[in-house]
């Protein structure tokens, strides 16, 4: 086996310290990198929350010298802040519910920092993400609560040729246990749950500063208003918190966001049984683990991170994937990715454009 | 295996640095220096103390305190021990700043002391110790900062001094300029702009840092109030430097407690590092002249190998000369980032600088480039090389052969 050049992705987590150590301990070159992402050099010196904070790029640094390996800090946060950020903001105000993980994995780290990294001479990107990769096909991690194909099942045949996930063979729990063991210091640092680039969690507030207020009429399914809103970007489908809507429904049962129109700006609420889907239409598929199909294919399919599997039929309609449920879905949203699978691996990956229940009431087109 | 599958043999340990590029970051130790060092480090005593071992302590300070007077052209009385360069800027600036409005206050009281003079004139390529203390003077304690505008070579032209002051004489308080600059290597005309100053009675502060170990620096000589100097520029230890204070210029403390260095700046004397600064400053001024010689000749051969290997490189600062330090060089290669340059360098075992980082570790543009009119991207990708007591020709060698790879790959890195 060849000595690689590796260039780990290190974002100061335990993971991703982990990940390079095994890749160095195989016998790779290994140079660790930590991607700067913020635009906002205020954070660096604010310290907050996140994965592109000074504390971070120190805690990578610590662990890059437990390594042994050399490290640097690549400013990404124009990159980052065009193709992830502003996408993030873009596909909210579009009704959409994105997820910019997904976006960070394509458009930064196996894209704009692989493509560098090819460039200076490395062969591979080595990340800490939880998957695997088998005959250049990717593969669910042996840790069901931390998989993370899901997020990378966007990614190219020829990005996942150039990947390397050292962690999917081992649980969260073994990961931990090797950094305290490595004498790492990130061995017990919490794992990062909020989008790093909305440190507060606040993804709504965050939404306001910069789409600003756009107030709009929350309606029940047959267009009677029961309430109003300050901006349609607040609400995914399947929500049911937060609805704030002043009539309770005729029956007393909650209600669930259905339907986001960003240009009237309505949002449609309603029963839980209302949220089934059972017809999804993806866009741009991405096919990284079989060929384009020519026929209908049994299938698993996840329509979002940490979902639930659904088992399905896909085929495909033009340049649309088209799936349909073997039972019906609720909270599947436009703008998260339809990822296929047979068993663990990763068949194909889509964004979900449109849904419908099955036999479409007469007054119901495609939300 | 679920990723790309493991060598069975373990990687080389990292390879010690063998071409060191970074001497104005800082030098090697001379042996002479880590010699008394260590021997010190071994002695019983704190110079404040009134005992045999206090005694002993305060005699290897003092003697040192008459070696740095002597290698840089000041009296012992003159000379402040400090923790090194960005505390004696620090102390400088600040310090001459208060001690202004606290005599202006004192001569008209307080009802008038919005008639202290508040401007602070610096060069916008001051080190960072000087601009942000300036700065921070500016958002703090009312100070009025005004930047003084560079040449293109990175040169403060006397003219732009005096007119400066002329604007208004009584309003400023202090003026501060680098003798040679840390990035470009711009050698500034001190002894000219220390006597503008001196002309309306404002004191003048010069950042000696970068000049000191390279080129005849005498402070008595300059006409500067104030000088910054500090050891590990110079085969000595990190932490030891001076500011020298002409007789009769007060500073207000930044450091207070036990009174040590006349009252201006407190805190236990480091009698280990200050001796092995003094042998440091000793041995490098005995050598200096020839030494000089030396690193302009290697710096000339290394700016014509780069030339050579990249043909569009373009040398910032002041051509090679008189008016430029001889260990510095300082190229920007178009088309190239020089965070990639760097790494690429270094993982073949050279090591030089791009110039500052934030804290998180990001390169940024420099200032000092940018105020002499480079633009964003010429600032980017831009490196400095800087020779010192331990470079040899072998050093400039290996930078030759390996810069041209170096730049072809970090330019496609950057499309």
């Amino acid at each position: 086996m060849n000595r690689l050049r590796v260039l780990a992705a290190m974002s100061g987590g335990v993971d991703s310290a982990v990940a390079a150590a095994r890749a160095a301990d195989a016998g790779h070159e290994v140079t660790g990198v930590h991607l700067a992402l913020s635009s906002n050099p205020q954070s660096y010196r604010s310290g907050a929350r996140g994965c592109c904070t000074v504390e971070d790029a120190r805690d990578a640094r610590r662990a890059a010298d437990v390594i042994g390996i050399p490290f640097y800090v690549w400013d990404m946060a124009e990159r980052f802040d065009r193709d992830v950020v502003a996408d993030f903001v873009a596909e909210y105000a579009a009704g959409r519910t994105p997820n910019p993980c997904l976006r960070c994995n394509e458009k930064i780290k196996f894209a704009a920092v692989l493509d560098r990294a090819v460039a200076l001479g490395f062969d591979a990107v080595c990340t800490g993400h939880h998957a695997r990769l088998r005959d250049g096909r990717l593969v669910r991690s042996v840790d069901p609560g931390k998989d993370q194909s899901y997020v990378l099942a966007v990614l190219r045949r020829e990005q996942l040729g150039r990947a390397m996930f050292p962690l999917g063979s081992s649980t969260k729990a073994e990961v931990r246990e090797e950094a305290a063991a490595r004498g790492m210091a990130v061995a017990t640092k919490p794992d990062s749950h909020d989008v790093c680039f909305i440190p507060d969690g606040d993804t709504r507030a965050f939404l306001a500063g910069r789409l600003g207020d756009s107030p709009g009429r929350i309606v029940a399914e047959d267009g009677t208003a029961v309430g109003t809103h300050e901006g349609a970007y607040g609400f995914t489908i399947g929500q049911r918190k937060g609805l704030r809507v002043g009539v309770p429904a005729e029956d007393g049962r909650p209600r669930y966001v259905l339907d986001i129109e960003p240009v009237s700006r309505t949002v449609t609420v309603g029963p839980r049984e209302s949220l089934d889907v059972q017809e999804i239409l993806a866009e741009r598929p991405v096919w990284s683990g079989c060929e384009p199909l020519r026929e209908p294919r049994e299938c698993l399919v996840q329509l979002r991170a940490h979902g639930e599997v659904h088992r399905a039929t896909a085929s495909l309609a033009g340049d649309m994937l088209q799936i349909t449920l073997d039972r019906p879905a609720q909270g599947v949203a436009k703008g998260q990715a339809a990822v296929l699978y047979d068993g663990d691996t990763v068949l194909a990956s889509g964004t979900i454009s449109g849904t419908r229940a099955r036999t479409p009431a007469p007054a119901e087109s495609a939300r | 295996m679920g990723y790309i599958e493991y060598a069975a043999e373990r990687p080389r340990p990292a390879e010690d640095c063998v071409v060191y590029l970074d001497h104005a970051a800082t030098t090697p130790m001379l042996p002479e220096a880590l010699a008394v060092m260590t021997d010190e480090l071994g002695q019983l005593g704190n110079p404040s103390s009134l005992h045999n071992a206090g005694r002993r302590a305060r005699r290897v300070v003092e003697e040192s305190r008459e070696q740095i007077a002597e290698v840089f052209g000041a009296r012992p009385s003159e000379v402040i021990f400090t923790s090194g360069g960005t505390e004696a800027d620090n102390l400088a600036v600040k310090g001459l700043y208060w001690a202004r409005r606290e005599a202006a206050a004192g001569r008209s009281g307080p009802a008038r002391s919005g008639m202290a003079p508040r401007r602070v004139l610096a060069t916008a390529i001051e080190h960072h110790a000087v601009l942000d203390s300036v700065h921070w003077l500016a958002g703090h304690e009312d100070a009025e900062e005004h930047w003084l505008p560079v040449d293109e070579a990175g040169v403060l032209q006397p003219a732009t001094l005096a007119e400066a002051i002329a604007a208004a004489p009584g309003e400023v308080a202090l003026v501060t300029v680098m003798w040679a600059n840390n990035e470009v290597g711009a050698v500034q005309p001190i002894a000219e702009l220390a006597a503008l100053a001196r002309e309306y009675g404002i004191p003048f502060h010069t950042d000696a840092v970068q000049a000191a170990g390279q080129l005849p620096v005498g402070f008595a000589a300059s006409g500067a109030d104030a000088m910054t100097i500090t050891g590990h520029k110079f085969g000595g230890p990190v932490g030891a430097g001076a500011l020298l204070l002409a007789r009769g210029v007060q500073p207000v403390p930044v450091l207070h407690g036990g009174g040590q260095e006349s009252e201006v700046r407190s805190g236990t004397l480091d009698a280990p590092a200050i001796r092995a600064f003094a042998v440091a400053a000793a041995v490098m001024a005995s050598r200096r002249d020839e030494e000089a010689a030396r690193l302009a000749k290697l710096r000339d051969d290394l700016i014509a190998q780069v030339l050579a290997a990249v043909p569009d490189a373009i040398l910032n600062g002041p051509p090679a000369g008189p008016g430029r330090l001889p260990g510095n060089a300082h190229f920007s290669f178009p088309g190239c980032e020089g965070d990639a340059l760097l790494m690429l360098l270094d993982a073949k075992g050279i090591a030089c600088s791009t110039g500052s980082a934030c804290t998180a570790g990001v390169a940024q543009p420099s200032h000092v480039l940018l105020a002499m009119g480079a633009d964003e991207a010429r600032s980017r990708g831009s490196l400095r090389f800087s020779l010192g007591h331990t470079s040899t020709q072998d050093d400039v060698d290996a930078l030759g052969a390996a810069i041209g790879e170096a730049v072809q790959r970090a330019r496609r890195a950057a499309r």
